[in-house]
């Protein structure tokens, strides 16, 4: 191995990737972007999971208290009243689902409407029914509370942003540049030099991890300055970890990269392998109470032991021992994904 | 003259193509050898197999004598026929990616002069004219100094100042004892640069030899040409030549030129305005593939 060849191939593709003005923005821009986004609809406001539409009412933004509806109902944190001049305009957005349950004020014999199709719409008939009964009969379990810090979502979204930003990085980065270059003629023409196969990977890898982290240490300075992320646990352990996400990640680009000559079929194969991944690693939701197999195939992506590390560093104050047994399985990932990406490499098309 | 590469019964074929059959020649140090032949026959594959981009089915490949090994790569200069670069690189930022890939490598100055890159040198690889872009590539081809140098179609797709910039380029490389193997579609490339010519069809050598062997071999024919006012008057199809006649000219094809002149002058035919047309590669080329489109 020759160390100066790796070390000419690392610069001449981060030359490719500083100078492609267009590409290199947007590798900062998009998740600042989507953070931004988040901050703009939950920021500042609570978060409403259920919407509930009330007749007759002249406007559409309600004050809770001039409602006539039970105590218990009007007052719960999770609803928001939204309010309607008609039964009909009501029921209209019932049956398109842009409401969940839809109520008349003031009814002497609490008139309510629900979509059967709505799974919301029946908690909130629930719901609904035992404030009623609950205004004749007021019954109060035994409240336990948790303590402790809130974690705030975008503080558990903010590695998942991360995360899902590295792998796209690493898979296109990787896969899709080096099928272009076999394409191109460009892998002919570094097979007639002396660079070998394991020389040409080992810098393409380098070099991608170079900017993954690169990229990492810009987007959360950048998203910190202004949405100020709280972090419990060592930043530079989740640095650590996701450095060897990214090797991870890095190297299954490699596989990707290691035989195709159709940018087409390859972009179709980033797809199938990105978009998945991306929501069975929990980047935007958790899967907890998900199918098992659901689980179990969650559980073999390096993605989802990258965010799970990186969440439980950031959000639980966790220490890179807590979180040994998903850098050991990233870091076997990353080999098998290296000898398996070698071992299938070809530079001609 | 030793011979600096041998190539001894090589063979290529892919799944229903037998694109390189069973092919000998070798290639004496310090010259240039050029392989000809229509689309498909097998050129580019050949010298892709020898380059060692491509493996062999069968065949021996000899350099110096011996297989090639591990150095060879150190050795050759290659200038593929299509090939991109890394982009947002500029030429020099390319030549000195790729000087650092070898041991042994020319100065970039001395290149630079050599190749005539200076009016370009700072340009992005992708901002350069198509004849620019060629004398870049031959001067990839020579950044590590090689001893052997493969161009494959150098000056395809060039117009004719550019293509007569890149021979001088060439010439000026030949005369520094490079050895050079170049495959070309342009008879008069061939003619003006190569040493030594293989023709190949259908993955075969046809015929092998100096342009002017070849010519002498395969094509004696001279064609003299007379426009058509000098034979007027005169009853010239009973002449026992073969002539044949377009709007304003008649050409007369004959391996006895001498003859052929003195039919004419005993016939009392003005030869005032009259040409004639020395064999050349092209028509050893059309005689031995043939004029068929080859597509």
């Amino acid at each position: 191995m020759n160390f100066k060849r790796i070390w000419i191939m690392f610069k001449a593709r981060n030359y490719e990737f500083f100078r492609d003005r267009a590409a290199f923005g947007w590798n900062f821009l998009f998740p600042f972007l989507i953070i931004a986004g988040f901050a703009i609809i939950f920021g500042g406001k609570e978060y409403s999971d259920y919407k509930v539409g009330v007749f007759p009412l002249a406007q559409k933004k309600t004050d809770k208290t001039t409602l006539q509806l039970p105590d218990s109902f009007k007052n719960n944190k999770f609803i928001e009243f939204i309010g309607f001049q008609t039964e009909e305009d009501g029921i209209n957005r019932l049956k398109h689902h842009k409401i969940d349950f839809l109520l008349k004020n003031n009814s002497s014999d609490n008139a309510y409407w629900v979509n059967e199709t709505s799974p919301k719409g029946y908690f909130l008939e629930q719901l609904f029914n035992g404030s009623i009964a609950l205004k004749d009969h007021p019954v109060n379990g035994l409240k336990g509370e948790v303590h402790g810090r809130e974690i705030r979502y975008i503080d558990w979204f903010f590695p998942g942003l991360l995360g899902m930003n590295m792998m796209f990085s690493a898979l296109w980065g990787v896969g899709y540049v080096v099928v272009r270059y076999r394409k191109n003629g460009v892998l002919k023409r570094l097979k007639a030099t002396p660079l070998t196969a394991v020389e040409y990977l080992t810098s393409q890898m380098l070099s991608r991890i170079f900017l993954l982290m690169f990229t990492l240490a810009v987007v959360w300075l950048g998203c910190d300055l202004f949405f100020s992320f709280e972090v419990v646990g060592s930043l530079v352990d989740i640095f650590i970890v996701f450095f060897i996400g990214s090797l991870s990640l890095t190297a299954l680009g490699l596989i990707l990269a290691s035989r195709g000559t159709s940018e087409e079929f390859t972009s179709g194969i980033l797809n199938f392998i990105t978009w998945p991944m991306m929501f069975l690693s929990e980047v935007w939701f958790s899967i907890e109470g998900a199918p098992q197999w659901v689980q179990t195939i969650s559980k073999a992506l390096p993605l989802t032991h990258m965010l799970s590390a990186a969440r439980k560093i950031m959000n639980d104050g966790a220490s890179l021992l807590d979180v040994h047994t998903e850098l050991e399985v990233m870091a076997v990932m990353a080999l098998v994904f290296l000898i398996i990406g070698a071992s299938l490499f070809s530079w001609n098309s | 003259m030793t011979a600096l590469l041998q190539i001894i019964e090589l063979e290529k074929q892919y799944k229903n193509v037998n694109a390189v059959n069973g092919i000998n020649f070798s290639v004496e140090k310090g010259a240039c050898f050029g392989i000809l032949g229509p689309n498909g026959a097998g050129k580019t594959t050949t010298i892709e197999v020898i380059e060692d981009v491509i493996p062999p089915t069968s065949g021996k490949i000899l350099y110096k004598g011996e297989p090639r090994t591990l150095s060879f790569r150190e050795e050759v200069g290659i200038q593929f026929q299509n090939t991109a670069l890394f982009s947002f690189l500029t030429v020099r930022e390319t030549l000195n990616t790729f000087k650092s890939l070898y041991h042994n490598t020319y100065d970039l100055d001395e290149l630079i002069h050599m190749c005539s890159l200076n009016g370009f040198i700072d340009q992005m690889n992708d901002r350069i004219s198509g004849g620019q872009k060629q004398r870049f590539m031959l001067a990839l081809a020579l950044i590590n100094k090689p001893e052997l140098i493969f161009l494959d179609e150098p000056s395809t797709g060039l117009d004719p100042q550019s293509r007569r910039n890149l021979w001088d380029v060439i010439r000026g490389i030949k005369k520094i004892g490079k050895t050079i193997i170049l495959t070309t579609h342009y008879m008069e490339e061939a003619q003006i640069l190569c040493d030594d010519i293989a023709i190949m069809d259908h993955g075969k050598i046809i015929a092998q030899g100096s342009p002017d062997a070849l010519i002498k071999n395969y094509s004696r024919e001279v064609t003299v040409i007379l426009p058509k006012k000098s034979i007027e008057g005169h009853q010239i199809k009973n002449l026992p030549l073969a002539i044949s006649e377009s709007q304003d000219q008649i050409k007369i094809k004959t391996d006895d030129i001498n003859g052929c002149l003195e039919t004419l002058i005993a016939s009392h035919i003005n030869l005032k305005d009259m040409s004639v047309r020395s064999p050349n590669l092209e028509n050893v080329f059309l005689t031995l593939t043939g004029r068929q489109l080859r597509e």
